[in-house]
């Protein structure tokens, strides 16, 4: 019954203190995550979004860098001059040489006919009239085509300004390698994922990707999603990869420049910082559930040790309780006796000394009157034997210090019981610890203690047995252990063997004072007394006496 | 045996009453009273070798203070402790105070006559002591 109280109890102690330090651990553990994951997000996208608009700008100053070569050209040479292809060369070289990607320059009249040709294609003589740049340049001045593939069979874009000259028009047409114009907008990509390349308002890819289609072939993503600044878009594709684009349009608002790259790439960082949450929180609360269960442990050892002490001293605090009210109450009810014994005794005595007068000699009856006072004199005298061994004299008189040898003290003892013993076929046997000290004392009080219980001992055998005595000690106690095996005495005997009038022995046998007056002195000498024992096995007596070194004389 | 006196000094009538008839049949002349008070009232007017005293009386004087008084008084009278208490303190407090012995109740008269006649030995070669120092002390001034 007590061990489920303690199980409770540790069950208690240990759910609360869990649940204590569980909740805020996670509670931390799970906010932290999270906020760090907001940060990071953002910050992702911040860059994406910062690398997108970068990369936006410098697409748009190469082209407006190109446009700028070729109006400037066209507004400082005559359309005559450059139909010289000695001369068109040489500017196409100087071109090169100064800015770079340009593949061929084309001087076109105002009849979209192209007049002079400087490139790898065949081109010249070429009838550009009908198409639909060729009205647009002569209207705004410049165009930058979408990527198309022209008579040359391959994708590319061209750069076309409108020269003045004498109320007449004439265009220098250039186109941009798109090998070149590709790989500035590659350098914006990174990690394994990440790929960046324009597209045109209807989602047509204007440079080769990275991944995933082929210039001029179309791009599943709305461009119309991309507002005016920088956008961020997350899309799943159809094997459940998410991704994240990044937009920015260009100056023109003909291209989109877009930044790609897979989520799960971007967050890799986050993850392995969230899993090394997870083992430590997962390590903490392994660390806590430990400690706790230890702890816990040790705490209910104690209790139970404390609460096993404290029983113990309660029982013995209640023993001595009990019997020192017995005690006071003894003397009370001696006095009470003794009197009217006295009285019975003079009583008798004077019927005695009246029936040696000689009138009553002669009585018939005389002998019948004195034997009948011979036995209420023996009758009072057995009632005031009992009422002294209850009063306990030797309990009475204060113990005398002397030295004392408890060794030698168990021997003399012994060999007083020895032929009582030895009539019962019993057999006394010691072990008594040689290295005892001499201890201040009282040896015939001691003695008694010994008898009592030796005596106790052999009565409670009967016959055919052993009594073993030992003696050790112990920090600041003599232990002397008397052990027989004999039938024991019952739990509920146990409580009673010290309480005064109690005896398992026949009423002209034993007054029941033995081990009351034996617990008395061994109270008074400082010392304690208590039994174990188990029925049918015998019992033991422990003794502990304590050891006071005797004063130097 | 000599003759002397006693003075027994009990509560309980019945016991005393039928001690003194006991001794006075002993030729032992034997007064008794039942308290402290009475018994010193006696010690003051007569001459008693040997007091018989109950340590325990209800009210009044005890048995202890009776014995101090009665040592103040007559310093050479034997006293002999009764007690049905059995409380050895007193007792060996009365011993402590001159008390020449003390006893257990209930007592046989046959254990009580020996000590009787101890105490009033005593008793007597005390006064034997003092009386012939007396002689002595007459001589040296005659």
């Amino acid at each position: 019954m007590k061990t489920a109280v303690y199980t409770k109890l540790r069950k208690k102690i240990i759910g609360i203190t869990l649940i204590v330090s569980f909740t805020p651990l996670i509670i931390v553990g799970a906010t932290m995550y999270n906020k760090i994951k907001t940060i990071y997000n953002h910050k992702i996208e911040e860059q994406i979004k910062y690398r997108a608009s970068a990369q936006a700008e410098a697409v748009d100053i190469f082209l407006k860098e190109r446009a700028a070569i070729l109006g400037a050209i066209a507004d400082t040479h005559d359309f005559d001059d450059m139909l010289d292809e000695k001369n068109l060369l040489r500017i196409f070289n100087l071109m090169n040489q100064r800015a770079g990607a340009f593949v061929d320059l084309g001087v076109i009249d105002a009849s979209g006919q192209q007049r002079a040709y400087i490139g790898p294609y065949d081109l010249k003589g070429k009838n550009y009239y009908k198409q639909p740049w060729c009205a647009e340049v002569m209207s705004k001045g410049i165009y930058i085509s979408d990527v198309y593939m022209g008579y040359r069979k391959l994708p590319h874009f061209i750069i076309a300004v409108r020269g003045h000259e004498n109320q007449k028009s004439w265009i220098l047409r250039s186109t941009i390698d798109p090998d070149i114009f590709g790989a500035i907008v590659h350098s914006a990509q990174i990690g394994k994922t990440g790929d960046a390349y324009l597209l045109n308002k209807d989602g047509i890819y204007q440079t080769t990707p990275r991944f995933k289609g082929q210039i001029l072939s179309e791009h599943n993503l709305d461009t119309s999603l991309f507002g005016s600044d920088a956008t961020i878009i997350e899309q799943t594709d159809h094997q459940g990869h998410k991704f994240i684009y990044a937009g920015a349009w260009l100056k023109n608002k003909k291209w989109l420049l877009v930044i790609s790259q897979g989520a799960f790439e971007e967050m890799t960082d986050l993850i392995a910082t969230r899993n090394l949450e997870v083992i430590i929180i997962i390590l903490g609360l392994i660390a806590i559930i430990l400690t706790t269960v230890f702890t816990t442990r040790l705490a209910i050892v104690g209790l139970k040790e404390a609460d096993q002490k404290m029983g113990e001293l309660n029982a013995q605090l209640v023993q001595s309780d009990k019997l020192a009210a017995l005690g006071k109450m003894a003397a009370g009810v001696a006095h009470e006796i003794n009197n009217p014994l006295a009285v019975i005794l003079q009583k008798t005595g004077w019927m005695e000394d009246l029936l040696n007068e000689e009138i009553f000699q002669k009585s018939e009856e005389f002998n019948e009157y004195k034997t009948s006072l011979k036995k209420i004199e023996e009758h009072v005298e057995r009632a005031r034997k009992v009422v002294h061994n209850m009063l306990g004299y030797a309990r009475r008189m204060e113990p005398r210090l002397e030295d004392v040898d408890v060794n030698e003290t168990i021997n003399q003892t012994i060999s007083l019981l020895e032929n009582y013993a030895r009539i019962n076929n019993i057999e006394i046997k010691t072990r008594c610890y040689e290295g005892l000290p001499i201890i201040a004392s009282d040896q015939s009080q001691l003695q008694q203690v010994f008898l009592n219980i030796i005596s106790n001992a052999i009565d409670a055998i009967g016959k055919d047995g052993l009594v073993e005595i030992e003696t050790t000690i112990s920090d600041s106690m003599i232990n002397v252990r008397i052990t027989d095996n004999g039938p024991g005495i019952s739990q509920e005997q146990q409580k009673k063997v010290f309480d005064p009038f109690f005896t398992t022995k026949q009423t002209d046998k034993g007054t029941g004072l033995g081990l009351w007056v034996t617990y008395s002195i061994i109270e008074k000498l400082g010392g304690s007394i208590s039994l174990k024992s188990q029925v049918g096995s015998g019992t033991t007596f422990i003794v502990q006496i304590p050891n006071i070194t005797p004063e130097k004389k | 045996m000599e003759y002397f006196s006693v003075l027994v000094v009990d509560d309980e009538e019945d016991f005393l009453e039928t001690i003194v008839k006991r001794l006075n049949k002993r030729k032992i002349s034997a007064i008794g009273v039942k308290s402290g008070e009475e018994a010193l009232e006696v010690i003051k007017e007569r001459l008693i070798d040997v007091v018989i005293l109950d340590i325990k009386m209800p009210g009044g004087m005890d048995g202890i203070e009776t014995l101090r008084e009665i040592k103040k008084i007559q310093p050479i009278c034997e006293v002999i402790l009764l007690t049905g208490h059995g409380s050895m303190e007193t007792s060996i407090e009365g011993m402590k105070l001159g008390a020449f012995d003390y006893l257990l109740k209930p007592v046989k008269l046959e254990e009580l006559l020996p000590k009787l006649a101890g105490a009033f030995e005593k008793k007597d070669a005390q006064d034997q002591k003092i009386r012939g120092a007396q002689i002595k002390k007459l001589f040296r001034y005659s």
